[in-house]
């Protein structure tokens, strides 16, 4: 059974979780609403800055005539393959780095170099070689996702304490077992950690590759408002990226928990 | 007596950028089974350099670590190394998972030291849950489930604060001799050396010697408590301080 002390210890916590949870989202109602009145007696330029109910009605016509969601499914499906494909070149290419020194020191320079160029300024050439298309898109993301990855991964792979390698070596470990025994495990939220700066590169990657070349997603329709300036779908296109971000956050934010209370 | 080890004309240097360290310099010792080996020396001596070239961590520069093949060396650090990430039981089954020697048998021992040791309520516990000296009783489990012949302990307990250091070494002390283990450890502390050892061996600084080996006879109590007090102890202590203090 538990004391009553605990319940109230833990009620407490419960609530002030509520608390902080009820006013974040007043925090957003009060700056919708001052956005709202502020836009509608004229404080603000409604034409270049909007407003959330011009947003909504915007929303609205553009589920009806403008295939919204197929615009939305478009980069969700751009930013969850290249979520993928770069996690998984970052963490096997870290991990080959970490088996071989050797290997990692030949790349080492050529992979700083790459990480500091502006990436924006490949995307002309990528689009030439590859053309406009999803795949384009793909690759801008990639280069700016997956060297990060890499470069993070393999860090935390050669952090890993020395102490607690020496030991499993000692217990007759060969580099294998160092690596799934030690390594891996020991890493985990650091890898979750990499995961989270490489969704957000995704979603650099994406909206940027779509800005350049798309005729579909979200920064399609961004940049589509710009050029007719219709600032109602620029800002709504900016809405929807600030949703998307929020449930990518979340769910992650739910894989770390899962991993660190299991 | 018969002889478990042999540490055969050792050397090590390590080799920096900037110039080369010599650390151990030509370190003869017969290891016999049953024996509690104490190596004492100040810091920076290469005690530690020793252990792990013992242990097979490090290569000697030259010389040798003269053994059966056969038998086996269990490492502990001052450092518990637990792995936040597995339970108290798995831990212990680390290096039994590791040499593929995972079977039912094997992990009742593991239990049984567990429940023997005082731990059993922790087994599905993380070590973040344990006290310093409840983790490092969990550590010398880890390294006994392997059964290895020679124990290797580097200041196992100089992270514990002194009641607790008294407590655990005691403990480890009674476990290693009920379980006819060989000890090798290294430690700052003359009391520790003396309460546990047959023979203190005393490094000199760098590049260390052995300066001088010291074979401990005294009734011994099994409670570490008792032995401050007898004369013999008393006699061994300042002859060992002597040799560390007076090191040139
Ligand atoms: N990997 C290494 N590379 C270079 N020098 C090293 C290395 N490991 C140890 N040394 C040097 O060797 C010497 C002995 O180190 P060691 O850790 O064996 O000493 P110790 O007697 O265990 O000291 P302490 O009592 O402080 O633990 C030190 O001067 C240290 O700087
Ligand atoms: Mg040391």
């Amino acid at each position: 059974m538990m004391n009553n002390e605990r319940k109230i210890y833990l009620k407490n916590i419960k609530n002030k979780k509520k608390f902080i949870l009820l006013t974040q989202i007043l925090l957003i109602l009060f700056i919708l609403l001052i956005w709202e009145i502020t836009s509608k007696i004229g404080i603000i330029n409604n034409f270049l800055l909007s407003s959330p109910s011009k947003i909504f009605i915007t929303i609205i016509s553009l589920l009806k005539n403008n295939n919204l969601l197929s615009h939305i499914f478009t980069t969700l499906y751009e930013i969850i393959i290249s979520f993928f494909i770069g996690n998984i070149i970052g963490l096997v290419i870290a991990t080959i780095f970490w088996f071989n020194k050797t290997i990692y020191k030949v790349f080492d320079p050529f992979l700083t170099i790459i990480n500091s160029l502006p990436k924006v300024s490949l995307g002309p050439l990528i689009i030439i070689i590859n053309g406009a298309n999803v795949r384009s898109i793909i690759i801008m993301a990639l280069l700016i996702s997956s060297i990060l990855s890499i470069i993070n991964i393999y860090n935390s792979f050669k952090n890993t304490d020395k102490n607690r390698i020496i030991i499993v070596k000692a217990l007759g470990a060969n580099k294998i077992q160092i690596f799934t025994k030690v390594v891996l495990p020991s890493n985990y939220l650091n890898i979750i950690d990499s995961f989270k700066i490489n969704i957000s590169m995704c979603f650099v990657g994406v909206i940027m590759g779509e800005l350049l070349v798309s005729k579909k997603g979200i920064g399609y329709l961004i940049n589509y408002g710009s050029q007719i300036f219709n600032m109602n779908m620029v800002l709504t296109g900016i809405f929807i990226l600030v949703i998307l971000t929020i449930i990518f956050y979340i769910i992650i934010c739910k894989i770390e928990k899962a991993i660190k209370y299991k | 007596m018969n002889q478990i080890l042999k540490i055969d004309k050792l050397y090590k240097n390590y080799q920096t950028r900037l110039n080369e360290i010599n650390v151990l310099n030509n370190i003869n010792l017969q290891v016999n089974k049953g024996d509690f080996i104490g190596i004492i020396g100040s810091s920076g001596s290469g005690k530690s350099t020793l252990l792990s070239i013992i242990a097979n961590i490090e290569k000697p520069s030259c010389g040798s670590i003269i053994k059966d093949k056969n038998t086996l060396i269990g490492y502990m650090l001052q450092d518990d190394c637990l792995m936040p990430f597995l339970t108290i039981l798995d831990n212990c089954l680390l290096g039994l998972k590791i040499k593929k020697e995972y079977t039912k048998e094997n992990i009742n021992k593991v239990k049984d030291m567990l429940k023997k040791y005082g731990l059993e309520e922790y087994t599905n516990s993380y070590p973040k849950d344990l006290s310093g000296g409840q983790r490092q009783r969990v550590a010398l489990i880890r390294t006994l489930a392997i059964s290895p012949d020679i124990i290797l302990l580097d200041e196992p307990f100089s992270r514990l604060d002194y009641q607790t250091r008294l407590i655990v070494s005691n403990d480890i002390y009674n476990i290693l001799k009920k379980e006819k283990k060989t000890l090798i450890m290294v430690t700052h502390d003359i009391d520790e050396a003396l309460n546990i050892c047959n023979r203190i061996v005393v490094l000199s600084n760098r590049p260390s010697k052995i300066k001088n080996i010291y074979n401990i006879n005294y009734d011994k109590d099994d409670n570490f408590i008792n032995n401050k007090t007898k004369e013999k102890y008393i006699s061994y202590y300042n002859k060992i301080w002597k040799d560390i203090i007076n090191d040139e």
